[in-house]
């Protein structure tokens, strides 16, 4: 079926000696070829990458050892701590107590409505991951820092008092 | 009746074309392609919409996996022999010359200092297949800081990028040792590895693109 007329098509001379003058088509057929091409391109498709990685990277300034060097006015900050199982906890200010549950989705709608509610100059958002916390949690919490375009955030440490609340908090609601 | 007359043809196609596409796909694929360098762990990285591309050169990787092994890896085998050589003196690992071409072709390496020697004697395949522990971190750096260290001297002040490549289930803890050992040596830069993701329609940043794109047009 997948053929390629080889047979000349006339304008060959006639060598010496030759008793027959026959022309038989050669017919050569394809298929094969055709298969182990495309099994060779499969083969490069699937084992190499090309020269230029199409990762996409995260920039993150990270501040030196201080990171309460810029004071930020209380008013004006904005906690999200990391959890378990993707959970998020979030309060404004200092007050830790106030601290209220929500999720992935929903943290972009919290952090424009405060990044609206406040000045510019105070708005801060803080990100404070647990030790439970996975490597998905931090890198889309900074995603939707990117994505909502907050300029002051950093990523601090855990305090114990909240450490606390938050374990307390999902003893509460049966989070293993 | 008339007889039906069912004329059978036969399908001829010619293939000429077919293949002609096939060994172009094919050469493309030779020449624009490397190799996926094996590496001894796959790691999944999480998603994100930052659109900055990866260094190509000059690139020292930590990669992190779901358990928080740490493994480390330089892109240019002339810096990884120098590196190894500086650890091998500094530490007094003793390591022979052979080791030293194994570390220069070996893709990443985790392992204990005190485990290096035994990890490079082996051939490539058992390093891929064997299981390694991972370069200790704690919060002050553990040994990766002096990993760091030793590529930071042998780069003695040219730009060294440092990546970070870890697994969405990696935990913090892990991430926050890496980050450590990159302040302990007062790296405060660094890349993470991501993969691509839609800027989500109607979002500030989409605005803010859309807003700088147009100013770009109006110039």
């Amino acid at each position: 079926m997948a053929d390629m007329d080889v047979s000349d098509k006339g304008g060959h001379k006639k060598g010496p000696g030759v008793k027959k003058s026959k022309k038989k088509p050669a017919r050569v057929d394809l298929t094969a070829m055709v298969d182990l091409g495309f099994l060779l391109i499969t083969f490069f498709i699937f084992t190499t990458t090309m020269a230029q990685p199409m990762a996409m990277d995260l920039f993150m300034p990270k501040d030196s050892t201080e990171p309460n060097q810029t004071k930020i006015k209380e008013s004006g900050a904005f906690i999200v701590i990391l959890g378990k199982d993707d959970k998020i906890y979030y309060y404004e200010g200092m007050d830790a107590l106030q601290m209220k549950p929500t999720t992935y989705e929903d943290i972009r709608g919290l952090i424009l409505d405060k990044k609206r509610r406040t000045k510019a100059d105070d708005f801060m958002v803080i990100i404070k991951p647990t030790a439970d916390a996975t490597y998905r949690n931090t890198v889309d919490m900074l995603d939707e820092m990117k994505i909502n375009v907050v300029e002051r955030y950093a990523m601090v440490d855990i305090s114990p008092v909240e450490l606390d609340l938050v374990q307390k908090t999902e003893a509460a609601n049966g989070v293993q | 009746m008339p007889k039906l007359k069912t004329a059978r043809k036969s399908t001829w196609v010619d293939m000429t074309a077919f293949v002609d596409v096939a060994f172009l796909i094919l050469s493309f694929f030779m020449l624009a392609t490397k190799f996926k360098p094996e590496e001894p762990v796959e790691v999944t990285t999480p998603s994100s919409v930052s659109s900055k591309g990866i260094p190509e050169k000059d690139a020292l990787m930590v990669t992190i996996d779901k358990e928080g092994r740490v493994f480390v890896q330089v892109d240019n085998p002339d810096m990884r022999e120098k590196i190894i050589s500086n650890m091998s003196e500094t530490w007094n690992l003793g390591l022979t010359q052979q080791q030293i071409n194994a570390f220069r072709n070996a893709p990443s390496v985790g392992v204990p200092r005190n485990q290096l020697a035994q990890l490079l004697s082996m051939s490539p395949e058992q390093m891929l297949k064997v299981r390694q522990p991972g370069i200790p971190v704690d919060s002050t750096g553990g040994e990766l800081a002096f990993w760091i260290r030793d590529a930071l001297s042998v780069y003695a002040g040219r730009k060294l990028n440092l990546l970070i490549k870890a697994d969405n289930d990696s935990k913090y803890p892990a991430f926050k040792g890496v980050i450590g050992a990159f302040k302990a040596n007062d790296q405060n830069k660094f890349l993470l590895v991501t993969s691509a993701e839609d800027v989500p329609a109607g979002s500030e940043l989409d605005l803010k693109n859309a807003r700088e794109a147009a100013a770009a047009r109006g110039k």
